[in-house]
């Protein structure tokens, strides 16, 4: 029955596009940190999406399994982190120098608004979903 | 005579089951509207029609292409359990390009997803009509209204 296996697809979707929005939240909170728990500055965080296949019978063509989607890894960003003079902060350098989180907060809304987007679209699929099976569960009557 | 009754019905049960096949793929492109290197992928419905339907001889795929088509009942299906054929999967054309490679039109994704959903509905009207003229057929006219 294709139309359950929608609730998969589009569910494996909605918990990737909500671990990505996570993701976006820790960098925002972190945007003017100075030092992480490892007394590094913090780096910002970005989540590599990954197709993720899975069919109903082993066997079958690739072409016709469902394209899921699931979060392959968590990579850190290694751009350097913004320094600002500021010789009286606790944290600053010998030079004076205080380095702060490398977030940039402009990237992180524009991907906070991709993922809850993208997180509506699949809320959509699925709801769609459901009343076309609903739909067919009344059938003949 | 009994194939008579259920032909209509069998030819929609057919449809229905592509119908929600394609939604099934269209759903796969939405949910990987965000994933790297994802090409979207279409289902062609009137070549999967004709096919599952055993209808208008092999199946021609865009490029010309004849695909398998199962012309004997005793052949073995080469395609999946629905009786899609690969040659009416076909990788959907991308309309812009994007920096990591993904090729997944949301607004077109869209737009077909409406329309799969709709026609899936008519067919299930169909299907619910043909079932009403067949019941009402067999009610004796002698019973009381």
């Amino acid at each position: 029955m294709s139309l359950l296996e929608i609730f998969d697809i589009s569910g494996s979707a909605v918990s990737a596009q909500s671990q990505r929005l996570n993701v976006v939240a820790s960098n925002l909170a972190n945007v003017d940190t100075v030092a992480g728990p490892d007394g590094a500055a913090y780096k910002a965080r970005h989540v590599v999406f990954q197709t993720h296949l899975f069919g109903p019978q082993v066997g079958m063509p690739a072409e016709g399994s469902s394209a899921g989607v699931r979060v392959s890894t968590v990579t850190e960003d290694d751009r350097p982190g913004r320094r600002v003079h500021d010789p009286k902060h606790p944290q600053a350098d010998a030079d004076g120098y205080v380095t702060y989180s490398n977030v940039s907060s402009v990237e992180e809304m524009v991907n906070m608004i991709s993922a809850s987007r993208s997180y509506q679209n699949n809320v959509e699929v699925m709801n769609t979903a459901k009343s076309l099976l609903q739909k067919t569960l009344a059938m003949g009557q | 005579m009994i194939n008579r009754l259920t032909d209509a019905l069998e030819f929609q049960s057919q449809a229905l089951v592509l119908r929600s096949e394609r939604q099934r793929m269209l759903a796969s492109n939405i949910a990987n509207a965000d994933t790297p290197g994802y090409q979207a992928r279409e289902l062609r419905f009137a070549d999967a029609l004709r096919a599952v339907t055993h209808e208008g001889g092999p199946v021609h795929d865009a490029q010309g292409a004849v695909g398998p088509s199962q012309t004997n009942s005793r052949h073995l299906l080469v395609d999946d359990p629905n009786g899609v054929p690969a040659s009416a999967r076909v990788t959907a054309m991308q309309s812009q390009t994007s920096l990591d490679s993904n090729g997944v039109d949301m607004d077109r994704e869209r737009a077909s997803f409406v329309d799969n959903a709709t026609k899936y509905e008519a067919t299930l009207r169909f299907i619910n009509g043909t079932v009403r003229t067949t019941l009402d057929s067999m009610r004796s006219h002698n019973a009381a209204v």
